[in-house]
């Protein structure tokens, strides 16, 4: 198809500009209203801002409020716990049942988006469901008696100490199918060759998983990793429709502060110095483990 | 790999295969309960469900609270029903799901297969930007709609989705491409195949469950946003999760917990069907785009 | 540079066909989106087209206004208000402070306002000296809703005073049946806290706790003693209330199995949708020890400044939310009372006239005082930090003596 030497140079060269350019838009849109918008909220994080942005500047007097606060230790706490807990079981049931469904599995066609649908539906109303069902009065215990099992208890949602157990199991509901989705994926990727090659070796099934497998698997890792920990620190809608923070301020997280903070409560000042800090907490933790997981794919 | 060897290599005995079988019933159940909990009292009259049982069978099976909150319920100061945020929010997610997916795709296959120096920085840049919290987007954001004319419009409401879309569907495309053969690449462009000649036959075509799996997030997490579509939205242009949530969330009218549920569940709909749907496609893109050839 | 030129002029004219757009209709922004406030709206609407102004419609409902707010905010950020906006208390002082509202002191003096709306009222619909809001309704939330039969079976008369109250309760107790229904959410906590508050210390020691906000009142042993009977009350509440809807805890009362309910007017529509009647079925009677005042909440509609005056329509919006005939259709059916107290009361019922009556008595006697709760006795940040220690308290983390020392710091931070 080329032709002349020089217009084949030029091509190249153009050829090598291509991908920048293309590039371009999306890493311009995220510096300017990603990163943007973060050094703007740091800047309002040592201003007097109440119900608008104010650019009075008042040192850090936002973030000695905010951690004499009581709830915010809460929030922080419950994050910690909530997180792990979630990232965690949500990973394991996510590749549990794929690892299962990847097995010939009759009906796979009906389970699939029965595990997947979840994720479907927005929590406004999903919480109602759950917050029925977890209730001990109307729900799961109250049928449980009605059917016989009169020593059957289950009360987490009304217990300050147990409340925040009941977001991690509404919200692994939620999105453990999709990881499913991704491993499954994943798994399907796999070549099969490889395997039966191990098989011949006289591999046992679990050698194959943590030899073979699991290393493939480490691109739909990743992806998991990221998705749940974003939807472990955003989580807003789960608890306030499930548990609205409560019982008191049990359930608080981040990110229902930081909205309660800045709009309801009309201090944005401490709101934005709330956001500061988390965003300063997320880098702490997915800045190293980004930097491993990309390093090695040199 | 072949079609033809679909199956495992990995063999599994008799009594493992009733234990696989159990398992995944079970959380069939876990995962059906709360959605049959809002499909059954939907069909209940209300005072039913204020006044009985929330997990018994209806006595009384009627489709009222169906029809009223499609075309009679009360939204705004009309009663409207859902219909009309309907369409707005379909407006607003088609073109916001098609660009980001579309953006991600070509994102991920620059970073994989025309790599530059600092091109991990960049992408751990664009990963990170997934985390940032939409509460501190919303006055900054605003300002920026309001500079540019755009607030208060649909276009508005699909640049922020497709801005904060951006960095997940990269994700997604950047993973996948990342295993595959570069080799293929490479050939390509020694045949003098350019830039978008190697995308389209070359990574385009065995993109199928990819393309899916972020379709399927970006839909979900479009069609369900409240804050963005409420905040950024006119009278003429609020989307369904509005509509939902002011059906819901009215603080001192009664409650209608058949019409809420029954709402829940319409606005869940087109999201349901793609996930379907999509689903299909999603295990036919797996057998027909063989990666490894 | 041609896209940027293109771009700009293109702002340009988007700007200038909103503001045109704006000169015929009025694009109010409320939370009113149940069957009986949406209906009542209605009427407002039919009145302005009448008159040929258009009503675009803005509704967001959510956590009694919260959500409006956080819209109204981005809205306003993006120079894009809307006409209207319904509003609370302390969040139109807020908003004019910002002066981003209109003037309605022409519309307010020819509708001769400032003799018909309760002097406590116009605290808030005025910022220095000027009408900014024309108030719909006055909410009030210290009445007790109370199942009537269980109170003819077991004997029980209206208590008047907090022993007879606490003596009612253990009747309930006694013969089984919680004696009050209460809803576990924050707020729902904190509104029945105002009225304990108001019958323990009186209405100089709320004004000067929960109003004037004194440390002093605040740490008090009277506070203290708030908190224990707020004790007492929750020990009077099943086990099962954490989370529970307000609405939920009225249909305690309604189906029997709970006796009363602490709770604003709204309540009332739920027992009317049960086909129950005041005072044959269900009782309305002040908290006891809270008689002469009534503690209120207002909804109001404050006007977005269009560019220095008011416009024409914003004029005939306000007007019309001030009719005496609006106020009363819409009243009757949103539980409340008429923002004026001029309004005759032949369409309301029982509860509703004696809530009149009520507030045209405390309006007289300087008995008319904000709830803190509803967002009428101190700015948002306060009332939440206020939610934090009273939530804290009733779910058991405080005992009332570290919940005093508390509310006085939380309070402390949040000013």
């Amino acid at each position: 198809m080329a032709s002349a030497p020089a217009q084949a140079d030029l091509r190249t060269r153009l050829q090598n500009f291509i991908p920048k350019l293309v590039l371009a838009p999306s890493v311009a849109v995220i510096f300017l209203f990603v990163y943007g918008f973060i050094i703007f909220t740091l800047y309002l994080s040592f201003t007097d801002s109440r119900i608008l942005p104010s650019y009075n500047l008042v040192g850090f007097e936002n973030y000695s409020k905010l951690f004499r606060l009581s709830h915010w230790t809460t929030s922080i706490t419950n994050l910690a716990i909530f997180a792990s807990l979630y990232i965690g079981i949500s990973t394991l049931i996510g590749l549990a049942l794929a690892t299962f469904l990847d097995q010939k599995i009759r009906g796979e066609g009906l389970l699939r988006p029965i595990y997947l649908y979840p994720m479907a539906l927005s929590f406004i109303v999903t919480g109602t469901a759950w917050k029925w069902l977890l209730d001990p009065g109307i729900g799961l215990e109250h049928t449980m008696h009605l059917w016989g099992w009169e020593s059957f208890q289950f009360g987490w949602i009304k217990n300050s100490d147990y409340a925040i157990y009941t977001v991690v199991l509404a919200a692994v509901w939620q999105s453990s199918g999709f990881v499913m989705a991704m491993f499954l994926a994943g798994l399907r990727g796999i070549d099969n060759e490889i395997l039966k090659a191990a098989q011949m070796d006289g591999a046992s099934n679990f050698q194959m998983y943590r030899r073979i497998i699991l290393p493939q698997l480490r691109p739909a890792f990743l992806s998991a990793f990221v998705i749940l920990s974003h939807l472990a620190v955003k989580s807003y809608d789960l608890v306030i429709a499930l548990t609205g923070g409560g019982p008191g301020r049990a359930t608080e997280l981040p990110a229902t502060f930081m909205y309660s903070y800045t709009f309801t409560r009309n201090q944005m000042g401490i709101g934005a110095s709330s956001a500061v800090i988390m965003l300063m907490t997320i880098a702490a933790i997915m800045v190293p483990y980004l930097y491993a997981e990309l390093r090695e794919k040199k | 790999m072949s079609v033809a060897t679909q199956d495992t290599a990995l063999r599994t005995g008799r009594v493992s295969r009733a234990f696989i079988y159990l398992f995944l019933l079970l959380m069939a159940l876990f995962y059906l309960l709360p959605f049959g909990i809002m499909v059954i009292n939907s069909l209940k009259p209300l005072s039913e469900i204020t006044g009985g049982n929330m997990m018994s069978l209806p006595q009384v099976w009627t489709l009222d609270a169906w029809r009223s909150t499609w075309s009679t319920a009360q939204i705004g100061v009309e009663p409207t029903g859902m219909r009309p945020y309907f369409w707005n929010s379909i407006k607003m997610v088609v073109p916001a799901v098609a660009i980001s997916t579309v953006l991600g795709a070509l994102n991920g296959y620059v970073l994989t297969k025309w790599r530059f120096r600092g091109d991990t920085i960049l992408f751990g840049l664009m990963l990170f930007s997934c985390f940032i919290p939409f509460q501190i987007v919303l006055i900054p954001m605003a300002r920026v709609l309001g500079l540019t004319g755009l607030a208060g419009s649909t276009t508005g409401l699909i640049l922020v989705h497709v801005v904060y879309g951006i960095g997940f569907s990269t994700l997604y495309f950047r993973n996948y491409y990342a295993v595959f053969p570069t080799e293929l690449v490479r050939a390509a462009m020694m045949d003098g195949a350019g830039f978008f000649r190697i995308f389209w036959r070359i990574l385009m075509p065995s993109s199928g469950p990819i393309t899916v799996v972020c379709i399927i997030w970006q839909f979900t997490n479009i069609w369900n946003d409240f804050l963005f579509g409420a905040s950024f939205a006119d009278f003429d242009s609020q989307p369904i999760t509005v509509a939902l949530n002011n059906l819901v969330n009215s603080s001192t009218g009664v409650k209608e917990y058949n019409v809420h549920f029954a709402g829940a569940i319409y606005a869940a709909l087109p999201t349901l069907l793609v996930y379907i749907v999509a689903g299909r496609y999603f295990v036919r893109g797996l057998m027909s785009g063989s990666v490894k050839g | 540079m041609t896209l940027i030129k293109q771009l700009k002029l293109s702002a340009a004219v988007l700007a200038l066909t909103a503001t045109t757009a704006a000169a015929a209709d009025v694009e109010v922004l409320h939370w009113w989106t149940s069957g009986g406030e949406a209906a009542a709206l209605n009427v407002l609407k039919g009145d302005l087209e009448s008159q040929n102004i258009g009503w675009m419609d803005m509704p967001v409902a959510g956590g009694g206004g919260e959500a409006a707010m956080t819209v109204l905010r981005a809205r306003v950020t993006s120079g894009n208000a809307p006409t209207a906006v319904q509003m609370l208390g302390f969040d139109i002082q807020d908003w004019a402070k910002e002066g981003a509202l209109a003037n309605l002191n022409d519309v307010a003096s020819e509708g001769g306002w400032d003799a018909v709306v309760p002097a406590a009222l116009q605290r808030f619909s005025k910022y220095e000296d000027q009408w900014v809001a024309a108030p719909v309704n006055v909410h009030s939330v210290n009445w007790v809703w109370a199942n009537k039969k269980l109170f003819d079976d077991n004997n029980i008369s209206v208590p008047t005073t907090w022993e007879e109250f606490e003596a009612a309760m253990q009747t309930l107790q006694d013969a089984g049946v919680t004696p009050i229904a209460q809803g576990g959410q924050p707020w729902q906590e904190a509104t029945l806290f105002d009225s304990v508050v108001m019958a323990t210390g009186g209405p100089e020691f709320y004004q000067k706790a929960l109003i004037d906000l004194d440390p002093e009142a605040l740490g008090s042993d009277t506070m203290k003693q708030a908190f224990d009977r707020l004790g007492v009350i929750r020990e009077n509440v099943d086990d099962n209330f954490s989370g529970r809807d307000w609405n939920l805890a009225t249909a305690m009362v309604i189906n029997g199995e709970a006796g009363m309910q602490i709770m604003g007017d709204w309540a009332k529509g739920e027992f009317v949708a049960a086909g129950q009647v005041p005072d044959e079925d269900f009782l309305c009677f002040r908290f006891p020890g809270t008689q002469d005042q009534v503690m209120f909440n207002a909804d109001q509609f404050a006007m977005f400044d269009q560019g220095g005056t008011v416009s024409e329509e914003q004029a005939a919006l306000a007007s019309a939310i001030m009719s005496p005939s609006f106020q009363a259709a819409f009243n009757v059916v949103k539980g409340s009372v008429p923002a004026r107290t001029d309004v005759p009361d032949t369409d309301f019922d029982a509860c509703g006239k004696k809530g009149m009556a009520d507030l045209a008595q405390a309006a007289e006697a300087d008995m008319l005082f904000g709830s803190l709760a509803q967002g009428h006795g101190a700015p948002a940040s306060i009332k939440n930090a206020y939610y934090d220690v009273v939530t804290a308290f009733f779910n058991g983390s405080f005992d009332s003596e570290t919940a005093t020392e508390e509310l006085v710091t939380a309070i402390e931070i949040a000013q």
